[in-house]
């Protein structure tokens, strides 16, 4: 039977494993100054919340909703066409970026050889797209959609479309990422079976990517939303009487709207614009819950 | 060595060794009575990635209803062997074929060949379980599915989940997600999905290298039933494996090429299994089964 170790050699042993002080105060120091950080991030966002919340809170009600806009009577106000404007353009923009980002991602990450100094272009400039200005995007719908090749006019076909250019590559990232995640052992079993490439895409690599690509969706969607400059280019109104119905209807949206009441000098559009910031921040709220829910909920553990 | 016109006696039937002359008989036990009809003969195959010789010029004959162990030490291109079967080998972009594989006398690697139809008739099994993010059902429907096959689709998973020992285990809980099975439970769905398309042979590359042993014996019974209806063509790290359940065992090794640069696969013996793991006709095959290298 072997004697215990000595008090000692105990005590030896305990003042070198023990944590030295200073270093506990380095940690306690280091983590104190990332919460003073995240402190700064939340508080700014909260103080600004609360601030809007407090002038817009008023205003709000199902009329605010659903009313048309007045430059007379601020009572009677509403966001009835912006709203549904946005939404609108939502939908627009989706149907646009939906087939055209996910079948780019598909080319990119299935087809395309890396070999070939096109494809390598090609995905460099995606990524080059991405941090152009959005107003420059709204300079190219102006010119191609509104006017010139296509000649739509004003109207919502030509906001959607300008929108969904200037997000699409933030899809067609999402996409490729979610579409590289899928392992290739996969794609293997598929094609080992005597399944075509493009049944094995078209069966096995998009279902499973779907939850990631539409997480990209909803964050694309999310962007668009609040984009104002393209917007105006494209000649959106910021007064418009009648709530927008079809592609080729005159369109606007609710940051058009919100920057014409907040331009306003009569106090009591402040408030309007307030109310109307609270909607959107709703919506890009619950559009946000939406995707990070999304993305936990179908996470894979492959 | 890599003359593309040998003679028939020239290629690897079992009994001989590459390495023996052509006039010298094989050495060894007797041959089999059994009749084997051939089902792939290969002929000079060899495989590089991006140059870089893996297997150099390898010729033998596949059996039908036999087992065959493609055995050797890491390196030897077993792997990549098997995978020029199936033209597994065309998903990777740098690896070129040459020589030829010769299926039902149709070589598959020529021009007018569509690689999906050679698959839909020569199955994998891979050595991780590789079940889609599917539930059972649908891992085992997909196959039959996207062929077309004509039938009545719960007979056909039933009967590719009974070919493979799994239907009594998962009858109850064929909407569950595949992912759920245990190690072994899915490589076994994995080979019941390859017996769903109904192939002709079943290439499988280390099936059970990822498994306990209690999965493992379980699939080797599997393997022994199934060379009934199938021909097999195994890959497999474990010697006792290839003893125990292969007919014939072709021993491939890793030989630095003339200017010492390359390491090149390259196929040594290739006999009846007994004869490789009781008398080797090549001491190189009798230090590998015997442990003493690799």
């Amino acid at each position: 039977m072997t004697p215990p170790p000595s008090d000692a050699v105990a005590a030896t042993v305990r003042g070198q494993l023990a944590t030295g002080r200073s270093s506990r105060g380095l940690e306690i120091g280091f983590k104190l100054s990332l919460l003073v950080c995240l402190a700064i991030a939340i508080i700014t966002l909260a103080v600004l919340l609360a601030d809007v919340f407090a002038d817009g809170v008023g205003s709000l009600s199902l009329n605010f909703l659903t009313e048309t806009p007045s430059r007379i009577i601020p009572e009677n106000s509403g966001i009835g066409p912006a709203l549904a404007g946005t939404l609108w353009l939502m939908l627009v923009c989706a149907a646009f970026i939906i087939p055209v980002g996910v079948a780019t991602a598909v080319y990119l990450e299935e087809y395309a050889s890396r070999d070939l100094w096109i494809n390598r272009f090609i995905e460099v400039n995606i990524q080059n797209l991405a941090a152009v200005p959005s107003i420059v995007f709204g300079i190219l719908g102006l010119a191609f959609l509104v006017r010139g090749l296509f000649d739509l006019g004003s109207v919502l076909l030509a906001g959607g479309l300008t929108l969904g250019l200037l997000v699409l590559p933030v899809i067609i990232v999402a996409g490729r990422e979610a579409i590289r995640a899928v392992p290739p052992s996969i794609r293997e079993g598929s094609l080992a079976l005597g399944a075509t490439k493009w049944q094995t895409i078209w069966k096995q690599v998009l279902p499973a990517a779907l939850p990631g690509i539409a997480t990209g969706v909803i964050l694309s969607l999310s962007r668009a939303i609040g984009e104002t400059a393209p917007l105006i280019l494209v000649g959106a109104a910021t007064f418009l009487t009648f709530v927008p119905s079809g592609p080729g209807d005159a369109i606007t949206a609710l940051p058009i709207v919100i920057f014409d009441w907040v331009s306003d000098p009569r106090p009591e559009y402040k408030a309007l614009a307030a109310a109307a910031i609270i909607v959107l921040m709703v919506i890009l709220l619950a559009m946000n819950s939406f995707a990070i829910w999304l993305r936990n909920r179908y996470e894979k553990k492959w | 060595m890599a003359d593309a016109e040998r003679t028939r006696a020239e290629r690897a039937v079992p009994g001989i060794s590459l390495e023996e002359t052509v006039h010298e008989t094989h050495a060894g036990g007797p041959r089999s009575s059994l009749k084997r009809e051939p089902v792939f003969e290969l002929e000079g195959v060899s495989v590089a990635y991006d140059g870089n010789p893996a297997i150099t010029d390898v010729s033998m004959e596949i059996y039908r209803n036999h087992i065959t162990a493609l055995i050797g030490p890491s390196g030897c291109g077993k792997s990549t062997l098997i995978r020029c079967f199936n033209r597994m080998n065309d998903l990777i972009p740098s690896a070129r074929v040459d020589g030829r594989v010769i299926y039902h006398g149709q070589d598959i690697y020529a021009d007018e060949i569509d690689p999906v139809e050679v698959r839909k008739r020569i199955g994998m099994v891979f050595q991780k379980p590789n079940p889609f993010p599917k539930s059972v059902y649908d891992n085992i429907a997909f196959g039959p599915r996207v062929l077309g096959m004509k039938g009545e689709m719960d007979a056909i998973v039933e009967r590719a989940l009974r070919g493979a020992a799994l239907w009594d285990e998962v009858k109850d809980r064929l909407d569950s997600n595949a992912f759920g099975m245990s190690g072994g439970q899915q490589q076994r769905l994995c080979i019941a999905r390859c017996l769903a398309v109904e192939p002709d042979v079943i290439l499988m590359d280390e099936p059970c290298s990822a498994l306990d042993p209690i999965s493992t014996g379980k699939i080797e019974d599997l393997m022994m039933e199934l060379k009934e209806r199938y021909s097999i063509v195994i890959v497999t790290h474990n010697m006792q494996q290839a003893a125990r359940v292969s007919d014939l065992t072709a021993f491939l090794i890793v030989k630095l090429d003339a200017d010492e640069k390359h390491r090149q696969g390259r196929l040594v013996e290739y006999d009846e299994t007994e004869k490789i793991f009781t008398n080797p006709s090549d001491s190189r095959t009798e230090d590998y089964v015997t442990g003493k290298v690799g």
